[in-house]
């Protein structure tokens, strides 16, 4: 330039949440329909009844730190989970559903305070068989929504097919953190070295499942006959990403009660909102709930490790 | 006063009295357990970082702090004084300005930060034009720009620029970076 440049102004950048920014997630917005119609095809070949349950409750599960949003004189469901088991208390053995959930004050790259759930719940089943049925449907959904059965998270390639290591979760905490916590349970200690010593260092190149919970960390849970110390509980870990937690649920009336009673002392001492428990359930529990396993799938994070993206602002429209 | 579940990036906090802003934010909550908040936060008057973890019952202080729109008007001193349109006047130290009150022009407009009363930082628009006082004379006929020398403004800052560039030539600076942007007219001349 030989001579003066004329003064440029600086163009301020497009606003974050304009329909630039909707126009460009179209394949992110395909990939999750995909993946819908995907989870009721699985479903429905083998025979589940899709189900709704209330979306406004009067009462949310009573859990240590999952806190409800409030509606008027009701509340937003945390999850479907008690109005599911009301179900399988009436009957019906196999049962799935996808839908909003709401939890106060969670969001981050990886949280979203209204997100969607996959539940489903299978009497005569026990964790396990809900495992092998996870596999199933993971495999099943990949093909049908990438065309293959890997994904891609920070360049290392998982294969959904390929053999998933199941890590007991006293061995892994003995390894990383030094302590077995069904020893001693200390709950500020579990979930501390959890995030910091034992997450960081689960299997990143295949799908990883951590088997068996104190028994202090799974409030709904059933014990395990061999070791009651133990919980019938496991997660599943996607590239390090937690993506599904799953029991052999608690079928025991007298004893959901007391875990309700201790889980309310406990958030009070937190100085947290107390619910009241859910009569309805108890009682739908005190007529009887066949043996049953259930799992809790969060939909917007599959996706988002479908779509080979790190944060859940790459797949939601709306944050 | 904040509560861990108001944390978000770009929020500014008070930690022992001096004011953070949070640069990084990154929410954790594993399986059923507690929400755990980390934070990374950048002093507002040291530039300092500070890492640091919250739970959900933590509590944090907000920081008294206000952004005044005002224009520069004079040196006096060491106080830089600025006026806004009701004719108040703010005094900010050369300390504070950092290399930002060799940028400052008659008139211009800035944002001011204050902290508890205190001026602690002045943000320029992030492009104002300078005379060249002091350059090496400059050589007719290279326009290339990726070669350079170093020349002087007024207040004696010294910046690259592009060899063309002659004394009495005004230039444009980027003032988030100090650095030479655009040449804006020729010395008379020339």
């Amino acid at each position: 330039m030989a001579t003066g440049a004329p003064n440029r102004k600086k163009l301020a950048p497009p606003p974050a949440g304009g329909l630039r920014r909707l126009k460009a997630l179209g394949p992110a917005l395909a990939l999750k329909s995909a993946l819908l119609a995907a989870i009721r095809g699985f479903f429905h070949l083998r025979d589940y009844l899709e189900v709704e349950t209330p979306v406004a409750v009067a009462t949310p599960a009573l859990e240590l730190h999952i806190d409800a949003v409030r509606a008027g004189n009701k509340f937003l469901r945390t999850s479907p989970e008690l109005h599911m088991k009301r179900l399988l208390c009436a009957g019906y053995g196999r049962i799935f559903q996808v839908g909003p959930c709401f939890r106060a004050g969670e969001r981050g790259n990886l949280h979203n305070p209204e997100f969607t759930m996959l539940e489903w719940y299978r009497a005569k089943a026990d964790y396990m068989d809900i495992l092998d049925e996870t596999r199933e449907l993971l495999i099943d959904c990949a093909q049908k929504c990438l065309g293959r059965t890997w994904i891609e998270k920070n360049g290392v390639k998982i294969n959904i097919a390929d053999n998933w290591q199941i890590l007991p979760v006293s061995g892994l905490f003995e390894k990383h953190a030094g302590w077995d916590p069904a020893r001693d349970y200390d709950e500020n200690r579990f979930e501390t070295d959890l995030v910091a010593l034992v997450e960081p260092r689960l299997p990143r190149d295949v799908p990883a499942v951590m088997k068996d919970y104190p028994a202090g960390a799974a409030a709904l849970a059933r014990l395990k006959k061999t070791d009651p110390r133990l919980a019938e509980r496991w997660e599943l870990y996607l590239g390090g990403i937690e993506i599904a937690n799953a029991f052999s649920e608690l079928t025991d009336a007298s004893e959901q009660r007391k875990r309700f009673e201790d889980c309310a002392r406990r958030r009070a001492a937190r100085g947290a909102e107390i619910y009241e428990p859910d009569r309805e359930f108890l009682a739908a529990l005190e007529t009887g709930m066949p043996d049953s396993a259930g799992i809790a799938l969060g939909i917007d994070r599959l996706a988002m490790l479908f779509a080979g993206a790190d944060s859940l602002d790459q797949v939601l429209p709306f944050r | 006063m904040y509560s861990a579940s108001d944390l978000r990036k770009g929020l500014r906090v008070e930690i022992d009295g001096a004011p953070y802003i949070i640069t990084d934010f990154n929410f954790v909550k594993p399986g059923k357990g507690a929400s755990i908040y980390n934070c990374k936060m950048k002093n507002l008057i040291t530039g300092n970082t500070l890492n640091r973890s919250y739970r959900s019952n933590d509590k944090l202080d907000e920081p008294k702090l206000e952004e005044r729109t005002m224009r520069f008007s004079y040196v006096d001193g060491d106080a830089y004084v600025f006026i806004d349109k009701n004719f108040e006047q703010v005094n900010v130290s050369a300390e504070v300005l950092g290399v930002a009150r060799f940028f400052l022009v008659e008139d211009i407009e800035v944002d001011i930060l204050i902290h508890n009363d205190r001026p602690i930082g002045v943000e320029l628009p992030t492009f104002i034009e300078k005379e060249i006082k002091e350059t090496e004379p400059g050589y007719r006929g290279n326009t290339a720009t990726n070669v350079t020398k170093s020349a002087k403004i007024e207040g004696g800052y010294e910046l690259q620029v592009p060899l063309f560039i002659n004394q009495g030539d005004v230039v444009k600076i980027d003032t988030r970076t100090g650095e030479y942007a655009d040449r804006v007219s020729v010395a008379k001349g020339s």
